[in-house]
């Protein structure tokens, strides 16, 4: 169980985020979702303990300040919203690296598996940088997948968090990472993913936290948080929702607009 | 899918075998380390001294002159390449060096205070530094440049890179005036001292100067390869690093004190020897990868090699005058150093 209580963050002099609770748990998938600067990746930072301030979270009942860079290594990867590389690594080294970062003892296969998991199998020799954007999305995935690789580690959830995983992705691999994550949660890991696609979140999240102006405006199951008058309040356009129940939900983009 | 365990073990193909570089670069120091000691105005190889009677002038020439000057030039060569090796690391940046945030430039200014002002002191601190008194003053300027760096650049445990770039400008250009100043106000002695410091060089050496100075280079070596997992990680970001439970202040702490170490106590006994530390890391990273747990011993390995080499060819090339090593080491670090931003302007359109 991943708990935050009483939030808060200042940044370039204002309140960014506005005193925000939050929990999810392990075997789930809960995304994160809101318009542009509504506070979710400010949010994701005091979660994974990049930004301190004001308010406590906790990670499995172990509050995030007492836990040592490498102790909180082992038990959770970070999925940034943006990645750099500085040298040229090749994709094998650079998942490696996100390996031997989590495992208390590096396993063999692991790089590779992590990499067939996101269709990059066949380029783990070529270089980091040569790989066209949504390769290198994938392959920061991996490098994440391997740091956290086993979901259960020690009879203790790990996490995985993810900011806007599906940004730079074909719907192909949209598809494909949204299964990893599923496979993650369904074999008993915690996954929190920043989302802007709400149908692929209505598909796959347990759980969706809706944010508005550094607030929680809605949390809940799809269910509860996808209706119309939410959303259209918190993204300030119209959105039209698929209601009929056995067909789920999904929004038709085609019938939106602003107003 | 199959094929990939299959090609696990082999260096991706743009890469040469780790133990090829390293065999060679091992040979390449042996031929130098041999040369710089039978080479010279006394043709007289190392086992000479086993195999016949030699002179007392001979054995004086080896042991004394040739010994230490090539043990002083094997750790300031590897010291140079790994300080700028480590440096790189730090700023994410293939062109950082020493040089480049003014730690050298402290160095520097403390050594000419000592050449210039060293005679002002009262006789007997004079006679109490002695040989320590440039050492001393060139650890001190290199320091003094760390620690106003990380005033400058360095915010509640968090250093910004950008910062510290433009911090070692500005050092730089103040080392550089107040070097002005001095060389202004030194007379004709110290002028020639200056010139030939200033231009690198490895004349000189002696035991007593090698017990000043190779504690601090091997305690910065050493320190070296307990940074590479950490450089590593920090090749994706600071934030990242964190991620993967590096302990990045650590790290950056201690990347920069021990370039400070060795960069001071270089400077202080072969004065400015410029590139190795550009040039060398840059051609390993094409040779065997970027990781820094190969980069920084082959790094160490292939500076000691280079400047043995260039130290030898600088006491051969114009005897028995010798040329200053860093004018050397300038004509082929400039070049190496204008083709690699060369190449970098065409991948990063910069
Ligand atoms: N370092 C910072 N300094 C000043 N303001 C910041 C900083 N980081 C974030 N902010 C501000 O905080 C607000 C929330 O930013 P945040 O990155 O959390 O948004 P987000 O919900 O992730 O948006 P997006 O969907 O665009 O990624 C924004 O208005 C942003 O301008
Ligand atoms: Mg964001």
């Amino acid at each position: 169980m991943l708990q935050a209580t009483g939030l808060w963050a200042h940044l370039g002099g204002r309140a960014v985020l506005n005193g925000v609770d939050f929990h999810a748990r392990p075997g789930q998938i809960t995304a994160i979702v809101g318009p542009n600067g509504s506070g979710k990746t400010t949010l994701m930072r005091r979660l994974t303990g990049d930004l301190t301030g004001p308010g406590e979270v906790t990670l499995g009942g172990d509050p995030l300040a007492r836990l040592s860079p490498r102790a909180l290594a082992l038990r959770r990867a970070v999925l940034p919203q943006a990645g750099t590389l500085g040298f040229p690594f090749t994709l094998r080294e650079v998942v490696r690296m996100g390996h031997q970062a989590g495992a208390a003892a590096p396993e063999p296969g692991i790089v590779e598996a992590a990499l067939d998991e996101v269709g990059l199998g066949a380029k783990i020799d070529g270089l980091f940088q040569d790989m066209s954007g949504g390769e290198q999305a994938r392959g920061h995935l991996a490098r994440v997948r391997a740091q956290v690789w086993h979901p259960v580690q020690e009879g203790r959830p790990a996490w995985l968090f993810v900011d806007e995983p599906v940004a730079a992705l074909d719907i192909g691999h949209q598809l494909q990472v949204m299964a990893v994550l599923r496979r993650f949660a369904d074999a008993g890991g915690g996954v929190i993913a920043v989302m802007h696609d709400l149908n692929l979140t209505a598909m796959h999240a347990e759980r969706i936290v809706l944010m508005e102006a550094g607030r929680i405006a809605a949390a809940g199951p799809p269910a509860e948080v996808m209706t119309g008058p939410l959303l259209s309040r918190a993204y300030r356009c119209q959105l039209c929702l698929n209601t009929a129940p056995e067909q789920g939900i999904w929004l038709l983009p085609h019938a939106a607009s602003l107003g | 899918m199959t094929a990939v365990p299959l090609r696990a073990a082999a260096a991706p193909p743009h890469r040469l075998p780790v133990a090829v570089v390293a065999i060679g670069l091992a040979l390449l120091l042996a031929v130098a380390a041999l040369a710089s000691l039978s080479l010279g105005a006394s043709g007289l190889l190392p086992w000479e001294v086993i195999l016949r009677d030699t002179t007392p002038a001979e054995r004086a020439i080896l042991f004394d002159i040739r010994l230490p000057r090539l043990i002083l030039g094997v750790l300031v060569g590897a010291a140079l390449a790994v300080s700028g090796a480590l440096m790189q690391g730090l700023f994410r940046n293939p062109l950082a060096d020493p040089g480049l945030v003014g730690v050298g430039a402290g160095a520097g200014l403390g050594a000419v205070i000592a050449i210039v002002l060293g005679g002002l002191l009262p006789v007997t601190n004079r006679a109490m530094l002695g040989a320590y008194l440039v050492p001393v003053f060139a650890f001190a300027g290199g320091w003094a440049a760390v620690l106003i760096l990380y005033r400058v650049a360095s915010l509640r445990g968090q250093t910004s890179i950008a910062t510290m770039l433009l911090a070692g400008i500005v050092l730089g250009a103040l080392a550089g005036a107040v070097t002005g100043i001095l060389i202004f106000v030194a007379d004709d002695n110290q002028l020639r001292d200056l010139t030939f410091w200033g231009l690198g060089s490895l004349a000189g050496a002696n035991w007593t100067k090698l017990a000043a100075a190779a504690p601090i280079l091997i305690a910065g070596l050493a320190a070296a390869p307990f940074l590479a997992r950490g450089l590593d990680a920090m090749a994706l970001g600071e934030g990242v690093a964190q991620h993967m439970g590096v302990p990045v202040e650590t790290v950056k702490r201690g990347a920069i004190l021990s370039v400070a170490a060795m960069t001071g106590a270089a400077v202080a006994v072969s004065g400015g020897i410029g590139f190795l530390g550009i040039v060398v890391p840059h051609i390993l990273r094409l040779a065997v990868g970027p990781g820094h747990r190969l980069l920084l011993p082959l790094a160490a390995l292939f500076g000691a090699a280079l400047l043995v080499a260039a130290d030898t060819v600088a006491r051969l090339a114009v005897a028995p005058a010798e040329l200053p090593i860093g004018i050397i080491m300038a004509l082929i670090g400039a070049p190496v150093f204008l083709w690699i931003l060369l190449a970098r302007r065409a991948v990063l359109e910069v």
